[in-house]
This record gives C-alpha cells, structure tokens and sequence, in this order.
C-alpha cells in the first residue's frame, strides 16, 4: 500500500543551525507513528515544515503522492493536513463553538452575497454549520462549554478542543505536537484511549511528538528517534527504547557511562 | 416561526431580514423613529440643530462600523480611514454635480458610486499591505490618507484646497437612516458568517488560522474592502449633506475622531460602535456649548480633551464600553433554536 505521507531527505537550517537533517518518513493509511527525541531535537519543526510555515531548504514531502513541500500553510491544510501545537493556538476570545465553526469554513459554499443580502442559502447554511459544529463538541465531550470564550476552558479541555478542530478540517494525517505535556498519568491514561477511539472512528493516519514515553508504547506501530535533525534509531517502540544510541541521545555521555557502571 | 408560503416576490423587507426577526423590528423601528424626526424638523417642530447632531452621528457610526471591521475584528491597525471616506465624498461630489439632475435618483446614483469607487481604492491598498502587519500596516495606511488628501489638493477639477462647492443637498435624517440600517445589517450578517469568524480567527492567531486553511490574504483584504466601500458610503452622504467639502476634513484628524469613537465603544462590538459614537459625539457638543459659554475662545479646548480621552481609555478599560461584547439584539439567535422549524 502507497504510503499517505510520504516524506523525504527533508532539511531545514536556521542560520547556522541544522535544525532538521535528511529527516524521511513514510507513513501508511491508518497508521500511528511516534517521532521522540531530546528537546531541540528538530521534532517540531518537522511539523512545521510539513505544515508550510517554513519552507524546507530541500527535500519532498509528498501527500498521496502529490508533492507539498514549498505549498502555502492553507493549501497544505485544505489538501488534508491537520496538527494540533505544542504550545496551544486556540481562538481564545471566540466562543468553543465559533473554533470548530472556523475550523469548517470550507463547508459552506454560500457566496458573498448571500451573505450581505442575508439569503436563504446563508441562513440554511449556517445552520447546517452550527449543528454539524455541535456534534464535534458532543464527541469531545464539550457541549455544555460551547457558548463559553476557548480561553475560560481548563488545559485539558483545551488541548480536547485544539484535536476537535483539527479534526473538523476532515484531515488525512493528523499531526499531534506533545498532546500529553503537562498531564499527570491518570490524564494520560485517558487521553491514550482517547486518541485510538478519534483513530478509530475517524481513519486517520496520526504522528504522534511526544515525550511521556507511555503514549508512544501503547498507541505507535512505529518510532523515530530525533537528535540534532538527525534519525539516530528507528523500529517498533519496544527495540527503539532499548537501542543504546537512544538512550546515550537522551541521558547524555556521562550519565551513560554512570548508567552502564550502575548496571555492571 | 417562519412562515412556508411565501409567494410575494422578494421585498427590500424580506432581503433585510436576516437569521433573526428580532433584528427586523429593531431595524424597522429604528426607521419609523428617524422618519418622524426628519418629519418633525421639516416641519419646524424639532430644532435643526438637533436634526444636524443626529445625521453626524449617524454617518460617524457606519464609519466607525466599518473601520471595526479591519480594527476590531480583524485586528490590525489600520489609520486611512477618512482616506476612504474622501474618495467616497469627491465621488459623489462629482456624479451629483456634474450628471443628473438634483434628486432621489441622483443621489442614490451618487453613493452607489462613492460606495464602489472606495472599495476598488480599497481592495487596492489591501494589495498593497498584503505582507505587512503591526506597525508596517499603520504606516502604509496613514501614508495612503495623506496620499489622497494631497492628490486631491493637487487636483484642481476638484477644486484643489479650497474645496469642492455647489453639491446639491440630498441627504437628509432618514436617508442617513436607511444607510446605517443597511450598513448594520450587512456587516452584523458578515461577522456572523464564514467571512467574520475568518477574520476574528487571524486576529486571536494567524498562524492557526492559516493552517484551519484560510487565505489570509484574501480574507485580509475582504475586510479592507468592505470597510473601505462603506466608508466611502458615508463620505457620498457626508458630501451631499454639506455642500461643500474640503480636502483637509478627511486627514489624519478625522481618522483620529474615528478612532476615538471605535475604541471608546470597544473594537468588536457592532453595539460598541454606536455607544462611542454617541457618547462621543455628544459629549463634544456638550463641550463645545459649555466652554464658549463660559469664553468663546475656550472652544477649541474640547480638541484637546478628544485625545485625552482616548488615552484615559486605553489606560483604564482597554476593552472600551463593549470591547468584543454584543448586545442581545445584535447577537443571532442562540444555537439551540437553530433546528430547521418548518420540516
Ligand atoms: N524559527 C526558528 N528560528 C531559529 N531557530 C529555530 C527556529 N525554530 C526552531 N529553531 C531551533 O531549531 C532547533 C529545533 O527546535 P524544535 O522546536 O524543532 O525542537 P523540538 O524537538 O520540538 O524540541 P522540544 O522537545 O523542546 O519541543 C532548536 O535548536 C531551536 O532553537
Ligand atoms: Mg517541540
């Protein structure tokens, strides 16, 4: 089977820095990948560069065979791309409601000035959008929030309605940026079943950042270890945790050393 | 709640109506109550003075209205508004002048035009400040008002600095009225729509937006357009209100009054827009009767009190009056009720 996501030699400097270094990737329908690393490893802006809000130096990354590498961000997302942030963007004056309604902006095919004259196909439309926005938050559990302002939700409900509205793009590959940061285990119990229920019902193909290594073992068929732009280590979660190279990339040198001395 | 058989073809009534009939009445309300006024001072019974703070006001809150489009919902600064209303003004100027005879159609021919020539100036300087924001964007369009009050100065067929006189009088309270009903009605279906809800979502965060796969270049300059056709709507007014116009009443002052007024009433509010320009407006004809009472020459004080309140404001409640607040009737109605009631 033809890969949704395909990604390739995909470089990216700033300045001096090789934030991301022949980064490739190949990600099947249905399928939950884990990219893990260091901080600054490159993790995020991989996504970045997925997305168009940077514009990779070299490199493909190809989308069901098209390429999009170089693609303005909304291109991109209209062609099937979704992504939730490390550090949440929500429309936080907008009401929960009007966010999943932002999100699904490309539903209505009214026109200009349908809306100026307030005709009928507007109104219906609205309409349409409004209950279709309602089921989102019904799914996400946010019904009873939907008239509040996004910035009065609690972290955990934002991070819920942040994976909402991507969804409500109707994406292909949904890109989840450390959906688990600042979750205490019971949170993150919850949101793994949380996400293989979204993966379930909505058939996507979701890559997954994350640190809280839980998330990683118990949803990803496949991890890619990051450091310094560089893949150190890639395979199933149980053989890439245990690679050497990975666990010197993430406790550093000496701590190794320690490490290996203590095991002896 | 809505009635299924509806033969009548479409009325001027039907088209204002939108998602909720509440608003209809208001607006229907809001005419009978300006008709009657205008009434009133035709007749004599109703000071004209009051007659002239009443169709200031209402021409200052379409262009109040329309600068919150790019100010409040869209979120940048913007400061050529009064530029829009000039080229909105000169136009009508010229087509009530130098084409049709003085009348109803004259006039209505005229703001059509003031109204369409300020939206292709506007879609224009949109073009031109696609990449800019913050302060880049202030700049560019403090510059373009300049740019239009010297053209027109340098223009001597419409009449250079000293102005273009001999407009013929057409717009009167009601007419003011209808165009604010209009004005409001449009832009609160705009805000409600696909097109605000774009706008507002680059304001809270441009990169999310874009990748929810908005354009925000095209949704940018929607917005500069839109506000820019109904200023130049309100300076057709403005110019067949007054008679006689001059280059200098559409500089960067008359942008500042507006910005005044808009962030005094609270950017993203359709109800904040009206509540500024009211207070505003009158408390600067307070002002002005009190301080020549006192001495003629303390007049022009009130012109330094203007700014000092919006400092005051943006010291002390940077949200305004209403700042991104709504009163109930220009709210749609709640999405409980959205179901379809007639299947
Ligand atoms: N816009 C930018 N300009 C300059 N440097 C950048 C920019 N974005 C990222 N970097 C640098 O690129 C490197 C990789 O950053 P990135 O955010 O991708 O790391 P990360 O793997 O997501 O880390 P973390 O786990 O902390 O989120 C870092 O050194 C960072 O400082
Ligand atoms: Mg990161």
């Amino acid at each position: 089977m033809n890969p949704v996501l395909k990604i390739e030699k995909l470089t990216k400097s700033f300045g001096g820095l090789t934030a991301v270094n022949g980064f490739a990737l190949e990600l099947a329908e249905h399928e939950i990948h884990g990219i893990i690393g260091p901080n600054g490893a490159g993790k995020t802006t991989v996504f970045n560069l997925i997305t168009g809000v940077y514009r990779p130096d070299s490199g493909h990354i190809l989308l069901e065979e098209k390429e999009i590498a170089n693609l303005p961000p909304d291109v991109i997302s209209r062609s099937g791309i979704a992504r939730t942030f490390q550090n949440i963007r929500l429309f936080s004056q907008m009401s929960v409601l009007d966010n999943i309604k932002v999100a699904l902006h490309q539903r209505s095919n009214y026109r200009l000035w349908d809306v100026i004259l307030g005709l009928k196909r507007f109104r219906s439309q609205e309409k349409v959008i409004a209950k279709e926005s309602l089921e989102y938050l019904e799914y996400f559990g946010l019904t009873n929030r939907h008239n509040e302002v996004a910035g009065s939700l609690s972290y955990g409900e934002q991070r819920r309605l942040e994976i909402a509205r991507a969804l409500a793009t109707h994406p292909k590959v949904l890109l989840l940026d450390e959906p688990a940061a600042g979750m205490n285990p019971r949170e993150v119990e919850d949101l793994i079943s949380f996400i293989r229920k979204i993966h379930h019902d909505f058939g996507l193909a979701i890559l997954i950042i994350e640190h809280q290594m839980p998330v990683i073992m118990d949803l990803c068929t496949h991890v890619q270890v990051v450091d310094f732009g560089q893949t150190i280590a890639a395979g199933d979660p149980e053989t890439v945790t245990n690679d050497p190279l990975v666990i010197r990339a993430y406790l550093g040198e000496e701590e190794v050393e320690e490490h290996e001395a203590s095991g002896n | 709640m809505k009635q299924h058989q509806t033969t009548k073809p479409m009325s001027l009534i039907t088209k204002l109506r939108t998602a909720t009939p509440s608003w209809s009445i208001l607006a229907i309300a809001f005419l009978a109550l300006s008709g009657v006024l205008e009434l009133l001072g035709d007749m004599d019974y109703l000071n004209q003075y009051y007659l002239h703070i009443l169709i200031i006001v209402g021409m200052n809150i379409i262009l109040v209205a329309s600068l919150n489009l790019v100010n409040g919902y869209l979120g940048e600064f913007a400061l050529g508004h009064a530029g829009f209303m000039a080229v909105g003004a000169y136009t009508a100027a010229v087509i009530a002048t130098k084409i049709g005879p003085p009348g109803l159609p004259t006039l209505i021919i005229a703001l059509i035009g003031s109204t369409l020539a300020a939206a292709l100036i506007g879609y224009l300087v949109g073009l031109i400040t696609f990449k800019t924001v913050g302060d880049y964007l202030a700049i560019i369009t403090l510059g373009f008002n300049m740019i239009i009050v010297n053209a027109i100065q340098n223009i001597d067929y419409l009449g250079g600095p000293r102005g273009f006189i001999g407009i013929p009088k057409a717009t009167n309270l009601f007419i003011v009225a209808i165009c604010v009903v209009l004005t409001y009605t449009v832009l609160r279906n705009l805000v409600y729509s696909d097109h605000g809800r774009r706008w507002i979502s680059i304001r809270e965060n441009a990169i999310a937006a874009e990748l929810m796969g908005i354009d925000i270049n095209r949704a940018k300059n929607m917005a500069f357009t839109i506000a820019a056709a109904f200023a130049g709507l309100a300076g057709g007014l403005w110019a067949q209100y007054q008679q006689f116009i001059t280059p200098k009443s559409f500089d960067y002052i008359k942008t500042t009054d507006l910005l005044v007024m808009l962030y005094l009433g609270g950017t993203g509010s359709l109800s904040g827009s009206i509540l500024g320009v009211v207070f505003y407006t009158v408390l600067m004809e307070v002002l002005r009767n009190v301080l020549s009472m006192i001495d003629p020459r303390l007049a022009e004080l009130r012109m330094l009190i203007s700014p000092l309140i919006l400092v005051v404001v943006m010291l002390t409640k940077q949200s305004g009056l209403m700042g991104n607040r709504e009163w109930r009737w220009f709210s749609p109605r709640k999405e409980e009720n959205t179901d379809e009631s007639c299947s």
